[in-house]
């Protein structure tokens, strides 16, 4: 059984956002982790290797320092990494990213792909459903709990107020919601395995079967208007009164403020 | 000559750093208050391989380097003494001897599951009348047929009830040397469960209070011949460079405590006020606070520098010394300075600078006080 894990080396929001002067995320300034929907993938996949022995191939686009990611989730217990790094795939929207990445698993073999939900710097959760499309693969998306029988995955798909149990047969593509799993921590030994480990690099000229003008910024159909870091608001006030006060303090600050 | 980290050594930090901060931090107050052993924290950490970090793949170690083991250490220490301490005396003083000195069948029988974490490690080399002076032992270890019968005890014993399998030394005979009479001392690996070695009492410590201190009695235990740990009267040598290799581990346990210490510091001074300013805004604060970081800093430099000698050097106990030295002394008198900056609140039990004062006074005594440290390096000195 061969999975391939979609990762995305995603801003580590506790360090503070930074933008390029077009709107797109300065990504190469700010502190990186492995985004948190990505890594429960990681580690379902990584349960599948512990099971069954699958093996367990790491994809990601990005710039060459997304190798990092690589290398972390290899330290995890990942078999292989692939980056797809190029200068004309950058500034990719969903759409292009997408595109680029199914350009990429045309060159791989794979029963499952697993991606993250969504990535905490888009959180659009669009790529893993385009990617399947773009493969004409069945998809899951929000996996709660993943298992496989047989030739198919069972996956118990995430609502508000209930789940959905589904069953597809594979190849198939799930996407993981952080809460599947506990992710596992890096061993020593694997630290230590991963920074000899050789990375696979491919560029624009490896993605097969995709066009020009749908990747990179060009092939972008998204336009940033403007983007910026959220707005600290002012540490607010405590205050303890019974209910009735409460309505009239409340009433009187509306007031105050013109907002009625 | 370059102070950068290698990539595996700025990941593997990493590693530690989010284990500690996530497994290791939320139980040190209560390790501390109630003085129980972290079961728990160490069955996390053997399923992560941080038990058996500098052992060879091939006896089921990590097959890293003695630095990313000082890391670990370090890093532990940094939000609770009595977790480093647990790794530092099961590596340094249990599989070190094994993997140095045992045979290929002592390696696959007791080095292979104390590396996995299966197992854990302790040492016994301290009696009531051999602290400092190791040629004051009184345990005996006797032929009798295919085994060795041990007779005596071991105090201060780190990991003492907790642990599976032990390095414990003994007399085996006398020899002359010099011309004067001198104690024959040998190593043996003995298990937990033989017939013969039972517990004495829990010491109540000051500091590393969850780290399992007890008595090891031998009444007649009964050794297999085959668990003589390297030749018969190389015991003294084992310990020593045993010893080499633990200061090495005690100093990344005292480093670790001074920098957690000095992370509080910085971050609690900036939050106080006193006469409507923080008291980082003071200027006795800032010196101070530039004085331990610099120290923190050069103690940080010796370590480093210490377990880099220990995987590229044969003999290490100079560099050991100095940085153990150092480490403990900079710990105290950090944590000290720490509490002091925390003013009234510093002293209670309700901030981890309390419990990192107390935790750093032992640096400065096991595994050779500062006074045995200070002879070492004088001795190299004036040889």
């Amino acid at each position: 059984m061969k999975v391939v894990v979609c990762i995305k080396q995603v801003p580590d929001t506790k360090g503070g956002v930074k933008f390029n002067p077009d709107g797109t995320l300065d990504r190469a300034a700010m502190m990186t982790i492995m985004n948190p929907d990505d890594k429960a993938g990681l580690e379902a996949a990584l349960r599948l290797k512990d099971q069954y022995g699958a093996e367990v191939t790491v994809l990601t686009m990005g710039l060459p320092k997304a190798e990092d990611v690589l290398r972390e989730a290899i330290a995890m217990g990942a078999d292989k990494g692939v980056l797809v790094t190029d200068r004309v795939l950058g500034g990719a929207d969903t759409w292009a990213t997408s595109q680029t990445l199914a350009g990429a698993l045309r060159n791989m073999d794979y029963d499952l792909i697993i991606t993250g939900r969504q990535a905490i710097d888009g959180d659009t959760a669009q790529v893993g459903p385009q990617i399947s499309e773009h493969l004409d693969i069945p998809v899951i998306s929000y996996a709660q709990s993943l298992k496989i029988e047989g030739d198919s995955v069972i996956v118990e798909r995430q609502y508000d107020d209930r789940y959905h149990v589904l069953k597809a047969k594979m190849p198939c593509l799930i996407t993981a919601l952080a809460e599947l799993n506990e992710p596992r921590y890096m061993t020593p030994g694997g630290i230590f395995d991963a920074c000899k480990a050789e990375i696979t690099v491919w560029g624009r000229a490896d993605l097969k079967d995709v066009e020009d003008s749908n990747l990179g910024l060009k092939g972008s159909p998204t336009q940033i208007a403007k983007a910026s870091d959220k707005v600290r608001k002012g540490a607010g006030e405590k205050v303890s009164l019974d209910p009735g006060e409460s309505v009239d303090y409340i009433v009187g600050k509306l007031k105050e403020k013109h907002v009625i | 000559m370059d102070f950068t980290l290698r990539k595996e050594h700025e990941m593997a930090r990493a590693l530690f750093k989010e284990f500690a901060e996530k497994e290791v931090k939320p139980l040190a107050q209560e390790v501390d208050e109630t003085e129980v052993f972290p079961r728990g924290t160490v069955d996390k950490m053997a399923k992560n391989g941080f038990l058996g970090i500098p052992v060879p793949k091939e006896y089921g170690g990590q097959g890293c380097d003695p630095l990313t083991y000082v890391m670990c250490v370090e890093e532990l220490s940094k939000v609770c003494g009595t977790t480093g301490v647990i790794v530092s005396a099961h590596t340094s003083l249990c599989c070190d001897p094994i993997m140095t000195f045992g045979t290929e069948e002592q390696k696959q029988k007791y080095l292979v599951p104390l590396a996995k974490g299966e197992k854990l490690g302790a040492f016994g080399l301290t009696e009531p009348g051999a602290g400092t002076d190791a040629q004051g032992q009184q345990t005996k270890a006797v032929l009798d047929g295919k085994e060795y019968v041990l007779n005596g005890s071991k105090i201060f014993i780190t990991n003492g009830k907790e642990a599976d399998v032990y390095v414990v030394f003994a007399v085996t005979g006398m020899i002359e040397k010099r011309g004067r009479m001198m104690k024959e001392i040998s190593a043996f690996i003995v298990e937990k469960g033989m017939p013969g070695f039972t517990f004495g009492t829990k010491e109540k410590k000051m500091g590393i209070r969850g780290s399992s201190t007890y008595e090891l009695i031998f009444t007649d235990c009964r050794v297999p011949q085959e668990n003589m740990l390297g030749k018969q009267g190389q015991g003294f040598k084992i310990a020593m460079h045993t010893l080499d290799g633990g200061r090495i581990g005690i100093a990344a346990q005292a480093l670790g405590i001074a920098e957690g210490a000095l992370e509080r510091t910085i971050a609690y001074t900036k939050e106080r006020k006193q006469f409507g300013r923080s008291i980082a805004a003071q200027q006795n604060t800032q010196f101070q606070l530039a004085d331990m970081a610099t120290k923190v800093q050069a103690a940080q430099l010796l370590v480093y520098k210490a377990a880099m000698a220990k995987a590229s050097q044969k003999e290490y106990g100079f560099e050991a010394a100095q940085a153990k030295l150092y480490a403990a002394e900079v710990a105290m008198e950090v944590t000290t300075k720490a509490v002091q900056l925390h003013g009234g609140y510093g002293y209670t039990r309700e901030y981890d600078v309390e419990r990192m004062m107390r935790d750093a006074k032992i640096t400065e005594i096991y595994e050779g006080t500062s006074e045995v440290q200070r002879m070492v390096i004088s001795a190299a000195l004036l040889k």
